[in-house]
């Protein structure tokens, strides 16, 4: 509550005071409006960046070939240690801490899944197609949420919120969304402020961004004015010491919990670090081990909150099935979704299992992907925030076929 | 639309200062991009063969470390510090010569062509590494052929590490019929066919990618570091790529050359850099008339890339008078080092810790860490990627604060705002950057003001 007021103090100080005439055009208006807040559940996208191992992370140890195609990669990454989950399934040991999760319904999994990108196999094509969420690269430039936001009534600049420094195209588009890494300080005096607006007047790129800044840095309370050079440089060089301490991905997740216990419905931030081309045993689980800390942080910071909200953990395309020659996996196709939450429908893992047979892979070296990731993505919309088939299909995922949705929600 | 000495600067070269010389025409530029390379005479950066003795000793030292060896662990931590701070030094050199360069176009060519070949070091020693593989194999050769510059970047010893190839072997290899847990890895292969030369929408699919993985195969780097190409590891081909077949039984490094040359000179490579050279310097949305005419002189030369350059500069959708591309935040802050009057010896004389908190860490939090990047693709060229609410209050904030703590640790007095504006932009300063820089409080915010100015900002 203090939060909110103080944004909105801030909010009207800053252009009342400072930039007198632009109070109609003004995006900061708007969060005093927001009260017609779209619903009471929240989503949480996180777009694990590199193609992550599904087969590794979800492992298949009932198929008797899986340890056949990875000899070293199992047996030395834990293969002992693998978490129950279903008598098919196991789980990564880095994962431990989310173990308690699956127990309780909060966690599960959607297996042998991919987006509609198929064998050129670029990470970069691929996560366009994951975040665009159309069928073929360059058929859409913005971002499936954003696409979805635009069909929730009610919603405003603080309905969803991108977090962190990486830019967030699955957010991206035509409906305003929020943006802020949660490190940064930002202090300006009055005369700078006003004197900023004034030359920003022609620049509408740099107007918005500094309206934006200015805002959310003060409903953190980072933006209070300096009253000389001193203090300027001493917010500066806290902004540049808290972003020397690392620890980023608590922070994002702590930030965006904080934001989803207020106006905010649906929060996005990215975790790098799952190309593992080689020496998949000790990079994957430090990737996994962020993701963990992720989902932790964002359950103790939504309290109450978490058995509303529901997180997808999506990835551009799986690996190959087979280790490679590295002591790692290749890019691949089919791959796997993490999802959690109390609004989940938790403790299984969806999907139709194609087999890990030569002849039942994908170009006899890929998961053959069985589900479109996206009519996951479009289960969840439907069900958190009511979206209709129909806008889904032909907006949100055009062209997809949602078919009988997976039931994932509790 | 024509030429503008003082736009060229901005546009092509490291910004206008006090004490720059804008060329007064196109053939001057080029004719200095042709002469020797001064700046890097200048503000030396070490090569990769020069840290090899270095990365052999902290291996060693670690391992006896590691076996309770206190001394040797204190040696380690000494030479993995001595490589940090060498780092920070060839950040300062690569400052440095933004600032003093009397060409900037050739500054801003090697961190073209150095994004366009992004690599990161992998490990402890190699992570500080970066300058000196820009040095070894991009700067040489950015005003030399395509296909030269191509095969320094690809057979870099860092460049075979950021992208696994020296771990893999052929599948038909000596090394892969012996030892089954070692095999292909096809990262270089795809992304020079993706990134570096081709294009994602060129004309090779899956095959090609394996085929040329295989081709590729053979290159690596013995435990001391050196490049070689190890014939054991090598696949016995040939290799069909793009229906081109090269090589035979017997593999030989010759053929992988080949596939460099037949690539770099490829028509689809000739458009996709002559696009993304359109798109770093002029426009995120070029003219489709200049990239055609660059991409034609590409292919016309070969990929002689002084000739695409004067293509590029001698074509009227360059000198559009609006500067809509946004400065990326290294550039930010060198040009305004150099706006500002600083000279290059003023920042290489800068302590480490000065370096990184005013300039390192900064460029961080606007969305830039320094060779740290997000993947090979590389840095993003659009405006709105750069001007966030986060990336735009860090310039802010930078341009507000770090001028005037700099100018408390060199001689010199802060420029008055007003004269900032007018050396920083020229003709080039609008009225409301003036009238910012009238209006300010005090000296600091004026400055920062006019720092922070879309005149500023934008190229």
């Amino acid at each position: 509550m203090t939060k909110r007021n103080t944004l909105t103090r801030r909010a009207f100080l800053t252009r009342t005071g400072a930039l007198g005439c632009s109070m109609a055009a003004s995006p900061l208006v708007t969060p005093i409006a927001l009260a017609a807040a779209p619903g009471e559940h929240r989503l949480v996208v996180i777009i694990l960046r590199g193609a992550m191992d599904g087969l590794d992370v979800v492992r298949p140890v009932g198929a008797p070939e899986y340890a056949a195609l990875r000899p070293g990669l199992f047996a030395a990454g834990g293969r002992d240690e693998t978490l129950p989950l279903t008598d098919f399934f196991g789980l990564h040991p880095a994962l431990a801490g989310l173990h308690p999760l699956w127990r309780a319904g909060e966690l599960g999994f959607a297996h042998a899944v991919s987006t509609p990108y198929r064998d050129k196999r670029s990470h970069f094509d691929g996560q366009d197609i994951l975040e665009t969420g159309a069928a073929d690269i360059g058929a859409a430039r913005d971002g499936w949420l954003n696409r979805a936001l635009g069909l929730m009534p009610g919603s405003s600049l603080r309905t969803a919120f991108a977090v962190g420094r990486e830019e967030m195209l699955v957010l991206a588009g035509q409906n305003e969304v929020s943006q802020w890494a949660p490190d940064m300080a930002f202090a300006l005096t009055a005369q700078s402020q006003l004197l900023l607006a004034r030359m920003y007047r022609d620049a509408p790129l740099f107007r918005a961004s500094l309206d934006e800044a200015i805002t959310l840095a003060g409903s953190l309370d980072s933006g209070a004015a300096p009253n000389d050079y001193g203090e300027a440089l001493d917010a500066m060089m806290q902004s540049v010491k808290s972003a020397g301490r690392g620890g980023g991905l608590e922070k994002v997740a702590a930030f965006a919990a904080e934001q989803l216990l207020g106006e905010t419905r649906i929060a996005s931030f990215s975790i790098n670090g799952w190309d593992t081309h080689a020496g998949q045993t000790r990079a994957l689980p430090r990737a996994l081990r962020d993701l963990e800390t992720a989902i932790l942080t964002l359950k103790s910071g939504l309290g109450g909150v978490w058995g509303n909200t529901l997180v997808l953990a999506m990835t551009e395309f799986g690996r190959t099935a087979r280790e490679n020659g590295t002591g790692g996996t290749d890019h691949g196709t089919g791959g796997a979704m993490v999802m959690a939450g109390g609004a989940l429908k938790g403790g299984q893992v969806h999907g139709d299992w194609p087999g890990l047979d030569e002849l039942d892979l994908y170009q006899a070296r890929d998961l053959q992907p069985t589900a479109d990731v996206r009519s996951y993505a479009g289960a969840a919309l439907a069900g958190l925030f009511g979206l209709r088939r129909s806008d889904l299909e032909a907006r949100v995922f055009p062209g997809l076929d949602l078919g009988a949705m997976p039931g994932i929600l509790a | 639309m024509r030429f503008d000495a003082e736009l060229a600067e901005l546009r092509f070269g490291t910004g206008l200062g006090p004490r720059v010389n804008p060329a007064p025409d196109i053939e001057t530029l080029l004719e200095r991009l042709r002469g020797p390379d001064q700046a890097a005479g200048r503000y030396p950066i070490a090569s990769f063969a020069e840290q090899i003795p270095d990365i052999i000793r902290f291996g060693e030292l670690r391992k006896a470390g590691r076996r309770g060896d206190a001394t040797a662990k204190e040696q380690a931590d000494r030479i993995k510090r001595g490589t940090r701070i060498r780092q920070g030094q060839w950040f300062a050199a690569t400052l440095a010569r933004w600032i003093d360069s009397p060409d900037g176009m050739r500054e801003r060519l090697t961190r073209f062509w150095a994004d366009h070949f992004t690599v990161a070091g992998k490990q402890t020693m190699t992570r500080p590494l970066v300058s000196t593989y820009v040095e070894d194999a991009i700067r040489p050769h950015v005003t030399g052929r395509f296909a030269d510059l191509l095969r320094a970047a690809e057979t870099h010893q860092l460049m075979l590490d950021y992208l696994d190839q020296f771990k893999s072997v052929g599948e038909g290899s000596r090394v892969a019929r012996n030892d089954p847990t070692k095999g292909l890895n096809e990262n270089l292969a795809r992304e020079i066919l993706e990134l570096h030369t081709l294009g994602v929408d060129g004309p090779y699919d899956q095959s090609d990618v394996r085929q040329f993985a295989n081709l590729l195969a053979g290159f690596t780097h013995d435990r001391r570091g050196t490049v070689n190409y190890q014939l054991r590891r090598a696949n016995p081909g040939p290799e069909v790529i793009m229906g081109k077949s090269y090589g035979g039984q017997k593999p030989r490094v010759e053929d992988v050359y080949q596939a460099f040359e037949d690539l770099a000179t490829h028509p689809a490579t000739a458009r996709h850099l002559a696009r993304k050279l359109a798109v770093h310097f002029v426009a995120d949305d070029p003219d489709p008339a200049l990239v055609d005419h660059v991409a034609e002189r590409f292919m016309a030369t070969g990929g002689d890339l002084l000739a695409v350059y004067a293509a590029l500069l001698e074509h009227p959708a360059a000198w559009a008078p609006e500067r809509r591309k946004v400065k990326q935040p290294f550039d930010f802050i060198a040009t305004s080092l150099k706006a500002l009057g600083l000279s290059g010896p003023q920042i290489t004389r800068l302590k480490l810790q000065d370096l990184r908190q005013g300039f390192a860490t900064p460029m961080a939090l606007m969305g830039e860490a320094w060779q740290r990047p997000t993947g090979p693709d590389g840095r993003a060229e659009a405006a709105a990627f750069w001007i966030t609410p986060q990336g735009l209050a860090a310039r802010i904030e930078w341009a507000l604060t770090i001028p005037l703590a700099l100018f408390e640790r060199v001689p010199g007095d802060m420029p008055d705002p007003r004269q900032l504006a007018q050396t920083a932009l020229g003709r080039h300063a609008d009225d409301n950057v003036r009238f910012v820089a009238g209006a300010a409080e005090t000296r600091w915010e004026g400055v920062g003001l006019v720092l922070s100015s879309p005149a500023f900002q934008r190229r």
